[in-house]
Order: structure tokens, then sequence, then C-alpha cells
């Protein structure tokens, strides 16, 4: 069986290439149908396939970027990415990453952060998962609110409406973004970008599971568009970041092209499969990742107070996010192609 | 009040545009270690590969940023083929909705 295995020739390590291959569809069809990088599920993953951890952030965004690209063209030819809206945020998020990144250094050098950074994010990702299915009960509540009238609920109605009260704000310029449907002060895309590029510096992660939810939430992303423009950042930065990582050596490139062979075709499945899932199923399939990322962090919280039963959260947070990464990418792959099915009957119907 | 915001639009952004230094804020204060490729073992593509890894990473970063987006596209537009081969309509999507 030495067959399947192959020597990284950078880390000197050999890796199981078929776990590279599977590990990257999992994580492609969950990153194109979410619109995040996912690097809180590769980065265990690779390190369960025996990469060592100097490695494993760096062929960890070499591989997004180029499964990002490909989820972003799917995505853009769908109509789902508003460029500008992406590109105004591309500034806010580098500016505000910068400045995380220069605050964690500096709170570094007043003593031990990492503990605090990591109950920021437990908080942040609780906030996260609260809003979405408030959102979801909101919106539920509306539909029958709406039944009882002998209403139907219009296609674009939404539970929580907090961009609405922010899109009152009408400080000059103003912008028309187009493919989002949103008039709103370009001062909105570049706070909320600035907020959420802060937040993914100090707490040194891409910040795609933070961005998605503020564009849905803070400007107002009709639920398809903020994935596919969340993507369209997820490439830029990703691009940068495996530029930098690469150019300190810390990038295993037949690693990160293994992976992207699964990658690239399981971002394809995971973009083509928003078409047949509403929006606010999305969200809600979003909302269950976003309880399995902060299960696993709690389980590596918890330690100290814990030692008796380290190796055991240890194994349970990595079985959490690889059973996560399975169950998610399989529902979605049933899923689309049950839509395909559907959509492939109805295409005969009308031949 | 319009024009003073405008005013500061321009500047911010062009004082993002304009100061690249702002974005190496993490990078360089780290510990300096340096990981060198084991060659003895590697023959062929991977060799050469992990020579050009110990000679020069500004080399190895630019084929590197080449052949990542490269690869992504090429094995992308393969599964767009077997999936329009399928018969998946990959130019819209019907649904406009929240």
């Amino acid at each position: 069986m030495d067959w399947l295995y192959i020597l990284m020739p950078i880390a000197g390590v050999k890796i199981f290439w078929p776990g590279l291959i599977i590990l990257g569809i999992g994580v492609g069809i969950i990153g194109g149908f979410f619109g995040m990088g996912g690097a809180w599920m590769v980065t265990p993953g690779l390190n369960i396939l025996g990469f060592p951890m100097a490695f494993a952030i760096g062929t960890d965004i070499a591989h997004m970027a180029g499964k990002s690209l490909i989820s972003t063209m799917r995505h853009g030819k769908f109509g789902n990415v508003d460029y500008k809206l992406g590109i105004i945020m591309l500034v806010g998020t580098v500016v505000g990453f910068e400045c995380g990144a220069q605050m964690v250094m500096w709170l570094e050098r007043l003593g031990s952060v990492e503990k605090v950074v990591r109950w920021i994010y437990v908080g942040l990702l609780l906030f996260i998962a609260w809003t979405v299915f408030h959102d979801v009960a909101k919106r539920k509540a509306k539909e029958k609110a709406a039944a009882a009238k002998g209403e139907t609920l219009e296609a674009g109605a939404t539970g929580v409406e907090w961009h609405k009260t922010l899109h009152k704000i009408k400080i000059p310029p103003m912008v028309h973004l187009h493919v989002a449907g949103i008039y709103c002060s370009a001062w909105l895309p570049i706070f909320v970008s600035f907020l959420t590029g802060w937040l993914a510096g100090i707490l040194g992660i891409g910040g795609g599971l933070i961005r998605m939810p503020a564009l849905i939430y803070m400007i107002g992303c009709p639920t398809h568009v903020a994935v596919g423009t969340d993507l369209f950042e997820v490439a830029i930065s990703g691009l940068y970041g495996a530029a930098t990582y690469t150019y300190k050596g810390r990038t295993e490139l037949v690693a990160a092209m293994i992976m992207l062979i699964g990658a690239a075709m399981g971002a394809q499945v995971g973009a083509v499969a928003t078409k047949y899932i509403k929006g606010y199923g999305i969200r809600i399939i979003f909302g269950w990742a976003v309880i399995g990322c902060m299960a696993s962090i709690l389980m590596k919280l918890v330690q100290p107070w814990l030692p008796q039963y380290k190796a055991l959260l240890d194994n349970s947070a990595t079985v959490t996010v690889l059973g996560l990464i399975t169950a998610m990418s399989a529902y979605i792959f049933i899923k689309m192609v049950q839509g395909v099915k559907k959509e492939l009957a109805m295409k005969q119907q009308k031949i | 009040m319009k024009k003073r915001m405008q005013r500061l639009w321009w500047a911010v952004l062009s004082l993002i545009l304009f100061a690249p230094s702002l974005s190496l804020a993490a990078g360089a204060k780290g510990a300096p270690i340096v990981i060198v490729a084991d060659t003895r073992k590697l023959d062929g593509i991977m060799a050469w590969w992990a020579n050009m890894y110990n000679e020069s990473h500004i080399q190895f970063a630019v084929l590197t940023i080449i052949i990542i987006p490269l690869t992504g596209v090429i094995f992308g537009v393969l599964a767009d083929i077997v999936m329009g081969w399928i018969g998946i309509d990959l130019k819209s999507r019907e649904l406009a909705e929240h």
C-alpha cells in the first residue's frame, strides 16, 4: 500500500494522498456553499493526516485561494457576486485585519492573550448562531402571521432587519450596489468590513465565518449574494495570504495541489447546490456549522479544568470537526443531486 | 458637509492604495526560523521543486501563485464540463430571494 503515500518535498513527511483529496472535496463543497475558506476545518484535518503545523496553515491558505477563485467564477455566472461591494469591502478588510493583527501583537507584549482571544471567538460564534436562529424564528413567525391573514409572505422578506436601520444613515458618498439591490452609504460596507477584518485579525482567522453573516444582517445582502461576494473576498485575500506564506517558505504546493483536485470540484458542487436550496435553508445549515465550530473550540478551552480528559477532549474536537465536514458535505451533495434530478425532469417535461 | 465627506472618502481611499506598508503588519516580526527541504530522497520534478525552495523563495512563491489558481481553474472547468454534460443549467439561477 506504499503507493497510497506521497513524500512531501518540502515538509519531508509521507502523507496519505487520498485523504487529502477527500478532505479537499469536503471543504470544497462546504466552502462553495457557505462562501468561506474553512480554515477551522482544514487545519485539524491536515494535522490528522500528519502535516507539521508550520506547513498546515500555509498549505490551507494556498488551496483556499484556488478553490475560492473557481467558486467565485461559478457564483459570478449565477449573478451571486456583487463585485463593487466586494472591492469596497476589500479596502476595509485589509485595513481592519492589519489593525487587528497589530493589536494582538501589542496585547502579546502585555501578557498572554491566547485564551482571551479564544473566549472572544466562542462569544462571537455564540452571537452569530443566536442571530441566525433568531432570524429564522422571526421569519417563521412572520410567515405564520401572514398565513393567518390569508396572505403569503413576499420572497425577499427577512426575519431580522438590522440592515434597514443601518441603511437610514445617509453619509455621502452613497452607492448603488446593483447585484445586492442595496442603496446605502459607502461608509457602511467599509465600516462593516473593517469590523469583520479587525475581528478576523485579532482571532487569527480568514474571516468568512464572520463576514458572511455580516453581509446578510448588517449590509442587507440576499443570502446567495452574501455567499458569492464573500467568496470573491476570500479568493483575493487567499491569494495575498498564499503569496506571503509561500514567500516565508510555509507552503507545501504538492499537498495544496492534491487538495485542489478535490476542492475545485467540490467547490463547484457547493456553488451549484446553492441553486437548489433556498436562502433560509443555507442560513440554517450555516448556523449548525457555527455551532459545530464553537463546540470544537470549547472542547479545547475547557482542557485546563479537566486535565484527566485532555486526550478524550482533543479527539472529540477532531471527531466533531471531521464529522461536521462529512455530514454537511454529504447533506449538500444529496440536496444538489435531488435538485438536479428535479431540474432534469422539468426539462424533459418541457420537451 | 457632503463635500467634506467626499474629500475624507478620497483621502482614506488614496491612503489605503498608496500605503502598502499597512499590509505588512503581522509578517516580519516573527522568529526567523529557516526551514530547509531535504532533497536526498527526492528525484525528478520533486527534487527540482525542493531545490528551488532551498535556493530562492521568491521564485518558489511566484511559481506557486501562478500554479494554484491555474490548477483550481483547470479542475473547476473539468467539473463544469461534467456538470454541463449531465445537463445542469450552469448559467442561470431562478431563485432570487433572501
